[in-house]
């Protein structure tokens, strides 16, 4: 049997990228967020905010493993399967790459020691400090590799020289025309997905009725942060949607399913609905709004912009995928601003936690940022293709010199192996969850005395040896 | 540009001896704790595991960040080389990964797990043994050399499994081993102390027998590393490595038999540099041995300045943090200490 290593090596990447992503899209704001716990709790003195802090690092911890071991395959990725890509490119990109790893990744995983065995060991502005560091290297690590993919998406800032990209200006290939855009973007998406975490936790305890304090805190922090972000997140989108037509024109086409301006029609209606049949070069079933495309694209009633049958067969990305993962970004974007605004609304009624209908439905919105972020990394990264880095670098050219089965085979252990640390991931955050922020009644180890929780504050040696919560 | 002809072969150099220290970084310090999951099956109760664990807990994400480094900063500073062995490694390299995959994953899922935790003692202790011997695996394929046309992997996707190669990998599986128990050594207390020292005293002349191994093998089987060892005048500049291997080892051995309890792992960090450089003498200066060199795959050299800025600057900085949390960590994991 015959392997394509350049498709497989696609699927490989797009696989272990999916992966990848849900966990520094999430724990970007969950340090985010402690760091928030940890700083109120000091300033307020408020104990539900140490609590809550608590509770939520080990979560944390969880996840953040996991997404270092999954970027870790990525990082050598660009080079197993990718390896015309290191060269053609590695002059830029690789730079960008390394400036994470300096400023982002040592920072985060040195401090993280602190964060997670600190407690009855440091100074509380200590660890508040080590926690505000995770938050600050985990936010860099975003800036670095968002800097990475937008100038791959928008190159600037170097020249070819024999098939090889030279850098010539480093500020403009950093802040390159998509990168502003891509990484507001994504930041905020990050926190509205880790709000929509904290969401659904609080209304599991509000609903069961367990820890009535801090589960309506967790609420009512998430309620407020998502009514305000997700309404700036669809401003945001709209920015970089005008960058996107700018730029990468056959994306946009892509995503709108555009295929031709007809002949003396003014305005490009927006297609609600269709099935993008590419082999005919039109759409099956499609339902429109007139104008609408003109007017969210270009911010006009009559302007057009390029169809896809404007740019060459080969130049055009593959239209379907782009397509839905768009729509199901916008929709979810959607509900996530009808959610945000129902809540401050029931908030501000003081009804918030005795509304079941609203407070029941809750409890399972915590994967909706993931299905979001996910769906617009399909947009953009299907809708680059056939680029690797547009204009640059095709993807069928960037693929190493290796043999189908090699990849088939590595594809298939990361299949299974992912599908093992996944559902042990979920599981034992599942678990986590269950046991709640106060936590079980823990035996202390023999020939120990049960500490109170008060000692942890002490950094004293004594406190050193205590046994941890 | 004026400086130019001086830059681009200073650049390649500098950058060849960053990486070095980048991978050595590694070797030493996800050595101990891959070392320690290594040890794990041989621990005789949960007590002395979690104690095992403890001792690495704080330290392990920010060790292994030092091999992205190493990998990135070979991407960074010389992408024609990463281009040609990743490729020709491709299999080690992944399985290699996928074993850090379930190691990493093994710290946190074992803490939170109660009847399934047996399973992540056993993805800890393969984990680390099997990332530990492709690590090897890989050292031996590299050492071994890698075919090359047109500035391309141009061999087959089972070159590296040689029987030198795999001899390596068990050679690292050894040598981490060695490393884990001496950090136990200094870092545990009571039986698992104990315990540890046993171990070190048996893996000592272990990891000896395979660096010899390696220094008779390298040689013989290849001429060009025959010839920079046993050429005069490099017969008596690089006499003192292997006698100071010796000697270190001797000294090592003393620690351990009288009771020292930070020696014997300080002098294994020496012996295990001291293997690494005689590796490095054995290869520079290429990087894709025997054809491609350090100028040869060097990136652009704005690419690598543009790097050594922000290196210089914040190298120092992320040692002096990893120092303080070492410092912050001292001191002996106590029995029963619990582990988050």
């Amino acid at each position: 049997m015959e392997f394509d290593p350049v498709l497989l090596a696609r699927i490989q990447f797009a696989f272990t990228v999916s992966f990848h992503i849900i966990f520094p899209s999430f724990t970007i704001g969950l340090a985010a967020y402690i760091a928030t716990l940890e700083v109120l709790w000091i300033t307020t003195g408020h104990e539900r905010y140490h609590r809550i802090a608590r509770f939520f690092t080990k979560i944390f911890a969880v996840s953040f493993a996991m997404g270092v071991v999954s970027g870790i395959v990525l990082s050598y990725q660009f080079g197993t399967n990718w390896s015309r890509f290191s060269h053609v490119v590695g002059n830029v990109v690789g730079p960008l790459i390394g400036y994470e790893v300096l400023t982002a990744f040592f920072l985060e995983a040195t401090f993280l020691g602190i964060m997670l065995f600190g407690w009855n060991r440091v100074p509380r502005g200590l660890h508040v400090f080590a926690c505000v560091m995770v938050a600050v290297g985990t936010t860099l690590s975003a800036f670095w590799i968002l800097s990475a993919n937008s100038w791959m998406q928008t190159p600037a800032g170097y020249e070819m020289i024999d098939g090889v990209a030279h850098p010539t200006d480093w500020l403009a290939a950093i802040f390159n025309p998509s990168f502003p855009y891509r990484l507001a973007h994504m930041v905020t998406a990050c926190y509205l997905t880790t709000a929509f975490v904290v969401l659904a936790v609080g209304a599991r305890y509000v609903h069961a009725g367990r820890y009535p304090e801090d589960s309506r805190t967790m609420m009512r922090m998430a309620i407020g942060l998502i009514a305000i972000m997700a309404p700036i997140q669809a401003f945001i989108g709209d920015q970089h949607g005008l960058n996107t037509l700018e730029y990468q024109p056959a994306k946009v086409a892509a995503i709108e399913a555009h295929w031709q301006n007809e002949p003396g029609a003014e305005g490009v209606p927006l297609v609600l609905f269709a099935i993008p049949n590419e082999a005919e070069e039109r759409n099956d079933y499609q339902i429109a709004i007139p104008h609408l495309g003109s007017l969210i694209l270009t911010h006009s009633w009559r302007d057009t912009f390029k169809g896809l049958k404007e740019f060459a067969p080969e130049d055009r990305p593959p239209v379907a995928i782009p397509f839905f993962a768009f729509r199901v970004m916008v929709g979810l974007g959607l509900l996530m601003i009808a959610i945000g605004w129902i809540g401050a609304w029931l908030l501000w009624r003081r009804r918030l936690f005795e509304t079941d209908w609203f407070v029941g439905p809750l409890q399972y919105v915590w994967p909706i940022g993931f299905v979001t972020i996910l769906s617009g990394w399909f947009v953009t990264e299907v809708g680059r293709q056939p680029w690797l880095a547009t204009g640059v670098l095709r993807t069928l050219d960037a693929a190493s010199p290796i043999e189908g089965w090699q990849v088939a085979t590595t594809l298939a252990l990361f299949v299974v192996v992912y599908g093992i640390v996944f559902s042990g991931g979920i599981y034992y955050i599942n678990r986590l969850i269950v046991r709640g922020p106060q936590g079980p009644a823990v035996e202390p180890p023999e020939g120990l005395p049960n500490r109170p929780l008060a000692s942890a504050h002490e950094a004293t040696r004594a406190a050193i040896n205590a046994p941890g919560e | 540009m004026v400086f130019s002809l001086g830059m681009e072969y200073y650049l390649p150099v500098i950058w060849a001896l960053l990486l070095a220290v980048a991978i050595a970084m590694y070797v030493v310090l996800d050595g101990f704790d891959l070392g320690i999951g290594i040890l794990f099956p041989f621990a005789k109760s949960d007590a002395e595991k979690d104690q095992m664990m403890s001792s690495v807990a704080p330290f392990w994400d920010g060790n292994e960040t030092w091999l992205v480094l190493g990998g990135g900063g070979l991407f960074v500073a010389f992408p024609l080389a990463y281009s040609v062995v990743m490729p020709a490694l491709y299999l080690p390299v992944i399985f290699m990964l996928l074993a850090l995959v379930f190691r990493g994953v093994a710290f946190e899922f074992r803490h939170v797990a109660d009847t399934s935790r047996f399973l992540w003692n056993i993805a800890f202790a393969g984990g680390s043994t099997l990332a530990a011997f492709f690590q090897g695996m890989l050292l031996g394929g590299f050492v071994q050399g890698i075919k090359v046309e047109n500035n391309a992997f141009a061999g087959g996707p089972l070159d590296w499994a040689t029987p030198f190669a795999f001899m390596c990998g068990m050679g690292v599986v050894a040598g981490y081993a060695l490393i884990g128990s001496v950090w136990l050594v200094m870092k545990t207390e009571g039986i698992a102390a104990a315990q540890a020292r046993a171990h070190a005293r048996l893996l000592l002349p272990v990891v000896l027998i395979f660096m010899g191994i390696v220094s008779l093998w390298t040689p013989i089987a290849f001429p060009r590393i025959a010839e920079r060892w046993f050429t005069t005048p490099n017969l008596f500049y690089l006499a003192p490595v292997p006698i100071l291997t010796l000697v270190l080892a001797y000294a090592v051995w003393r620690w351990l038999e009288k009771g020292h309890e930070h020696l014997p792992f300080f002098g294994v960090i020496g012996l295990f540099l001291l293997g690494y450089i005689g590796i490095g003498i054995s290869i520079f200066p290429y990087l894709v041995p025997p054809t491609l060199t350090v100028w040869q795959t060097a990136a652009a050299p704005a690419s690598q300045v543009f790097m050594l800025i922000g290196t210089i600057f914040m190298l120092p900085i992320i040692l002096g943090y990893i120092a303080f949390v070492y410092w912050l960590f001292r001191g002996k994991v106590h029995q029963g200490e619990g582990y988050h």
